[in-house]
């Protein structure tokens, strides 16, 4: 197996960070010393905004989740996952059971993430189903995975075959940059990938078949003006490889998980968070994914975004579970913030769509 | 007053100089929006030569703010590294363009 690792999972390294209630103590400046700065609650901000009550809208993307198993361990990973992650997997009744959901809801996309969601035992059968359903299918692919195993290597074709949208981290046209958030090696991999992609059709224009790629800053900063990088990745990609995408999606680190451990680790977590403080942007706000998204974990739970779900801040809603699912009870819910909210607000906004405003 | 130069932490506070000179500094950062956005330049390319010219005016205000600025537009340190290298060079150069007035000087002064 081709394992990636640029760091441990904290689970595996005994971090107090793999507590997600402790990452709350941290977000909410319980653990905060006299000398630190202090910041205002991403609550305060939106009722200086004049939002004093968030609530979702109508949910078109059903998100899973589907297992942390991965072959990288990313130094950003907000999942915590890794090779290390075996047991935090969707069951195949969870997984049918999101089906019927799917299937009975009208959701417009399903978007499939991990971990490296290839990795699970039901995947393929997972996304041939909700192909079947005419369903559009996008699947968050680390693209290490298609050159990690042999079993793996059929992957671009199984895609194509299923129009699925590939959505993939690529985080710079740099190896250093690259292998630096995500393990040595995964610049080489993933370029690799993408030639693989490219020969399927995927990114080619007249194929249909989507590649778009996924920006996240490569240390304590926040991305810049999305067109601008989306046009040097283009030039990039296209002189040095000969590789073409579709759209580049500029995400905003959260500062959750081993992001958060980063930041601490190297003295940068007050500084970042007051980054994401003074980038508040309230015009980001109705645009925000978790309006229209419902994050399901791989135990079945619902969430108002993936972050959330990882801080295990869990719908205080009785259809919080997909075994009690209803999409009406979920409409016009309560959404849960927190501090790491900043980092979808900041700026031009961020989301797995990448950047809110986009011009 | 501090009893130093340079506080990092003054450079939030940059925005505050139209405190004294409200008009001239409402100018100045309209133009100074305008010099930075998309134009026939990139973002990206306008960070780069900001950030080597901050190198040759040495202001530290400037090398922090353009090297964050740099890297959100997507710069690498090898680009960067390269851009600084232009205006060492510029600068290099600029001294070394006047020993031709100092070798004007031996030939005519020496035999």
């Amino acid at each position: 197996m081709g394992v990636k690792q640029r760091t441990k999972s904290l689970k595996a390294r005994g971090s107090d960070l793999a507590d997600s209630f402790y990452q709350l103590e941290v977000l909410q400046q319980k653990t905060r010393k006299q000398s630190d700065p202090t910041f205002p609650t991403f609550d305060s901000k939106l009722k200086e905004a004049g939002h004093p009550s968030f609530k979702a809208g109508k949910a078109e993307i059903f998100q899973l989740n589907i297992g942390k198993l991965c072959n990288q361990s990313c130094a950003h990973c907000h999942v915590d996952a890794g090779p290390d992650k075996k047991d935090e997997m969707m069951s195949r009744p969870h997984l049918e059971k999101c089906l019927e959901i799917i299937r009975e809801n009208n959701f417009s996309t399903v978007d499939i993430t991990g971990g490296a969601p290839e990795m699970h035992q039901h995947f393929r059968w997972f996304v041939e189903e909700c192909s079947k359903a005419d369903v559009k299918v996008m699947v968050r692919c680390n693209l290490t995975i298609i050159r990690a195993n042999k079993k793996y290597a059929d992957i671009p074709q199984f895609y194509a075959d299923n129009k699925v949208m590939v959505v993939s981290s690529l985080p710079a046209i740099s190896e250093k940059r690259t292998d630096g958030q995500r393990g040595d090696g995964v610049f080489k991999d993933s370029i690799e990938a993408l030639v693989l992609l490219n020969e399927k059709g995927y990114g080619r224009e007249g194929s249909g078949l989507i590649l778009d790629l996924v920006y996240n800053p490569t240390g304590a900063f926040l991305p810049g003006n999305q067109s601008t990088l989306e046009r040097e990745f283009k030039r990039k990609l296209k002189r040095k490889f000969d590789i073409d995408f579709n759209k580049l999606y500029c995400v905003t680190n959260q500062p959750i998980s081993r992001f958060l451990d980063y930041l601490i680790s190297t003295g940068n977590y007050h500084s970042y968070m007051e980054s994401l403080v003074n980038a508040f942007n309230p015009a980001t706000i109705k645009g925000l994914m978790c309006k229209n998204t419902l994050s399901i974990s791989w135990d079945g739970y619902i969430y108002d975004c993936d972050f959330n779900q990882m801080l295990d801040l869990r719908l205080k809603n009785p259809s919080n579970h997909i075994d009690n699912f209803s999409l009406d009870d979920l409409k016009n819910r309560h959404i849960i913030t927190g501090q790491h909210c900043f980092a979808c607000t900041a700026g031009s906004g961020s989301s797995c769509g990448g950047e809110i405003l986009s011009e | 007053m501090a009893n130093h130069y340079f506080n990092s932490d003054d450079l939030k506070k940059f925005p505050g100089i139209s405190e004294f000179q409200e008009k001239l500094g409402k100018k100045f950062f309209d133009y100074y929006g305008e010099v930075f956005s998309e134009g026939a330049l990139t973002i990206r390319e306008k960070s780069l030569i900001a950030l080597a010219v901050a190198h040759t005016i040495q202001c530290p205000y400037c090398i922090d703010a353009f090297t964050d600025n740099s890297l959100q537009n997507g710069s690498d340190e090898e680009e960067m590294m390269e851009a600084v290298h232009v205006a060492a060079a510029i600068r290099s150069g600029a001294s070394l363009v006047y020993s031709v007035q100092m070798m004007n000087k031996i030939k005519k002064t020496t035999m």
